[in-house]
């Protein structure tokens, strides 16, 4: 295995990561819709992902620093090929965040009305543009001698790339709705419950299809396990919510998010970005990645930074174990 | 109209804004973080309350000054391969390094801990919460050292070798990347400016807090706090900013020469005080001077040559090839004295500060009426002059308060303006740099999104600073005087509402 194979993983472990974490951070940002019934309800579930929810984000912020310094022409075209829904992501993103930040901070009730909706907005918008896009990395889009990205923004939106999109839609506000039940109490919790159930079938869909037509159109072996474990892990969560176990329920959708995008990935590989126009144009973890100095350094430097960050992000979350209820949110603001 | 509108012209206008705008909030936040730590640890080893007040009033300006940072920083990450996907394919295997240990380690230790601190007050001991803050000021003044030393190889490329089969620049040496001389005293300035930036915004807060005779306590350590920190790193942000120009003398003479205006060599070279120039025909039309001064500046000497535009201008063509060397000259001119002219102005207000709240010069204790009584100035004996003489000292820190900020702005327009037609200094041209295959519709749609974005964040952001300025420190409750004695809080509380949710 060569350095450029295992930055390949862990790449895909920052996305996995990203998408585990700030998957179920954005279904909680949709279930302030759908979910709470007032406004009390809709603070209880912000507050459960309040005190995680940047450093979820940060694994983001990592898979394309890792990219840019282990892959810098998976980078470029990537980021230069998407170009209009990556600047629609960004933008939802710093809706977001400062829609968090700054919702609690005055009392009127517009000002506050405004930002849920950006809540619900920007956690709903990326929530279904990172399917997209990742349908479309693995499908392979027009690349052409020079690594460039030449075909137009249409072309992101065919039947595959979206039916990605609502798998990612559905998983994580399925996977937000099993974290709502898993941290909060009383009457909401019961609803979190019942839905949950609906979410999972209703992702099930998608689930199915978009991973089936993967398997079919580039699967191998390994790929078709990984399918099976993002299948099975999806029923399990089903069944695991039903009887109530809601740490179960939890692990096991965070588990179907992991198989799932580990498939993708398994997928890809050796490929980063495949030409739809020349084989012989595909982005490869050969032809795109950094010189063996400079993987070398950053395989140091995340050799040693990850377990620390998990380590510290780990604590995190168990400082927060507590459930929440409406009895936790103060009446001001 | 078509020049105007080209993508590389957009793309740059839109790194420009984005960039701009990013940098109001870091320097706050970075020394806010450590100034807040610094409150924090006061309180954890007095008991004072007014320490914990003041922790929490200004770790809330802080903390709605780091949520625009965080999130318009996304933008710069983005913006590399969205905009500058050829920069990013040329020196992704250089410069990508930094950025991914900035992420890696800088970025997960700041978001991290400050959601620990944010919610932390009733789940954490104090010392636990406090250990917090001073880990996301760690957090903050790690990413700014690895984005400089990112920044610092793009003025002054070292550690790398040029690999022509693949048309790159790569990595030969990182460990000269993260310690050659522009790097290290970068990363001095840029931190010595940080702290004046956060030193003159708690000054002049606390100043406008005095002058209306509000909070007293609590803004009178503040007021010192910050009139300490605003001295000490103003004399710092001088001293580095000498060394950083020396060094950029020597690393980018253009980008000196465009600083001074210094269109042909001169020697002994004159600092120019003021200067109004015709770009085209290269010389000044009128100019005030200070004889030797640039000299001294650039060779610590008074009597060195220091080459001008035209110089340089000629060598790097015999260098690189026909072509134009030049800058923005009035921009890097100008951008240049703003930056010394505010920041330094800055430094002589917390100067005159620090000096007139000497023990002796608060007002002697005979002259109190009461404990609670604003603390004056004392400039002169009589009481009426005296508080109006201290009024206009409050009003002089409170309307400064930005000044570091209008500083720091065109410290950067000039370094990196300064730079060009370069991005990668003498290695990789602007125009080489940007994306081919993004349209210029693509562009502007984006150039347009974000500024529009940001102009109503920053009308939000401002608005909200001052609601909360305004309100000053809140009374402290009974959950803030009896922090939580374990780890994820004491159950005898377990049902109390939240001391902080969103």
């Amino acid at each position: 295995m060569q350095l450029h194979d295992v930055w390949f993983v862990l790449i895909a472990v920052l996305w996995t990561g990203y998408f585990f974490l700030e998957g179920f951070d954005f279904g909680i940002g949709i279930h302030t819709k759908l979910l709470a019934r007032d406004r009390r309800e809709k603070r209880v579930l912000i507050n459960t992902i309040g005190p995680v929810w940047d450093g979820n984000e940060v694994w983001l912020i990592s898979a394309a620093g890792a990219t840019f310094a282990a892959f810098p022409d998976w980078y470029a075209t990537l980021f230069s090929g998407f170009y209009l829904p990556l600047l629609l992501i960004l933008v939802c993103l710093i809706v977001r965040g400062v829609a968090f930040e700054y919702r609690h901070k005055r009392s009127e009730e517009h000002w506050q009305r405004n930002w849920e909706n950006a809540i619900f907005w920007a956690s709903l918008l990326p929530a279904l543009l990172w399917g997209v896009l990742f349908g479309n990395i693995v499908h392979g889009v027009k690349i052409d001698a020079h690594k460039e990205y030449v075909g137009s923004v249409l072309d992101l939106l065919n039947p595959y790339a979206i039916l990605g999109g609502l798998l990612t839609l559905t998983l994580f506000t399925f996977h937000g709705a099993v974290f709502a039940s898993l941290k909060t109490t009383g009457d909401i919790r019961q609803r979190a419950r019942r839905m949950a159930t609906v979410l999972g079938l209703l992702t099930a869909v998608p689930t199915v299809g978009f991973l089936g037509w993967t398997q079919a159109d580039k699967g191998d072996g390994t790929s078709l396990i990984a399918m099976i474990v993002a299948v099975v892990a999806l029923a399990a969560a089903l069944g695991a919510n039903k009887i109530g176990r809601e740490g179960w329920a939890f692990a096991f959708s965070g588990i179907t998010v992991v198989a799932a995008v580990a498939m993708l990935f398994l997928t890809l590989f050796p490929n980063v970005m495949p030409s739809t126009l020349n084989e012989s144009w595909n982005l490869t973890v050969g032809n795109a990645s950094s010189s063996p100095y400079t993987l070398k350094i950053i395989t140091w430097c995340a050799g040693f930074a990850t377990p620390l960050v998990m380590l510290y992000q780990g604590w995190t979350y168990w400082v927060f174990r507590k459930r929440i209820g409406t009895q936790h949110i103060a009446d001001a603001h | 109209m078509e020049l105007a509108l080209a993508p590389e012209t957009l793309a740059r206008w839109q790194f420009g804004i984005t960039t701009v705008y990013h940098f109001l909030f870091v320097p706050l936040t970075i020394s806010l973080a450590a100034l807040v730590a610094g409150l924090e640890t006061a309180w954890v080893r007095t008991g004072k309350q007014k320490y914990l007040k003041a922790t929490k009033f200004w770790g809330k300006l802080f903390l709605i000054n780091i949520a625009m940072g965080v999130v318009t920083g996304i933008v710069q990450e983005f913006q590399f391969g969205m905009n500058w996907s050829a920069y990013s394919r040329f020196v992704g295997d250089v410069f990508g390094a930094p950025l991914a240990f900035e992420a890696l380690i800088a970025f997960f230790f700041e978001s991290t801990f400050i959601g620990l601190w944010i919610f932390g007050w009733d789940k954490l001991p104090k010392k636990i919460h406090c250990f917090c803050m001073w880990m996301v000021s760690i957090g903050t003044i790690l990413s700014a050292y690895f984005i400089l030393a990112a920044n610092s190889w793009m003025q002054h490329p070292v550690g790398y070798k040029y690999n022509a089969a693949n048309g790159r620049a790569e990595l030969t040496d990182f460990w000269k990347v993260l310690t050659q001389d522009t790097t290290l005293v970068v990363v001095f300035h840029t931190l010595t400016a940080a702290f004046l930036t956060g030193a003159a915004f708690m000054v002049g807060i606390a100043a406008f807090h005095l002058m209306r005779k509000k909070h007293i306590k609590v803004m009178r350590t503040s007021l010192r706090l910050g009139l300490i920190t605003l001295v000490i790193s103003g004399i710092l942000t001088a001293v580095s900013g000498d060394s950083l120009g020396k060094v950029m003398f020597k690393q980018q003479p253009m980008k000196m020469a465009a600083a001074e205006a210094l269109w042909d060599k001169e020697e002994p070279a004159p600092f120019s005080v003021f200067a109004y120039g015709d770009v085209d025909k290269g010389h000044n039309s009128v100019a005030i001077e200070i004889p030797g001064l640039l000299s001294f500046l650039a060779h610590n000497d008074f009597t060195s040559p220091v080459p001008g535009i035209n110089d340089v201008n000629k060598s790097e063509q015999q260098k690189f090839g026909p072509g134009d060397y030049r800058p923005n000259i009035p921009v890097a001119y100008w951008g240049f004295r703003w930056m010394i002219g505010f920041g330094m102005s800055s430094f002589a207000i917390g100067l005159a500060g620090l000096w007139l709240t000497r023990k002796k010069f608060w007002l002697a204790p005979g002259l109190r009426t009461g404990d609670e009584e604003p603390p004056l100035l004392a400039l002169t004996k009589n009481k009426v002059l005296g508080a109006r003489l201290s009024k206009w000292y409050w009003s002089l820190a409170f309307v400064t308060l930005g000044f570091p900020l209008i500083a720091s702005s065109w410290g950067w327009i000039f370094t990196e303006m300064g730079r060009q037609p370069w991005v990668v200094y003498g290695v990789l041209r602007t125009s080489d740099a940007v994306s081919p295959g993004v349209s210029q519709g693509e562009v502007l749609t984006s150039m347009i999104v974000f500024t529009a974005l940001y102009a109503v964040l920053a009308v939000v952001e401002v608005k909200l600073l001052v609601k909360y300025i305004k309100a000053g420190p809140q009374e402290l409750t009974d959950s803030d005087l009896n922090p939580p004695t374990k780890i994820g809080g004491d159950s005898a509380y377990a049902d109390r509402p939240m001391a902080f949710s969103y």
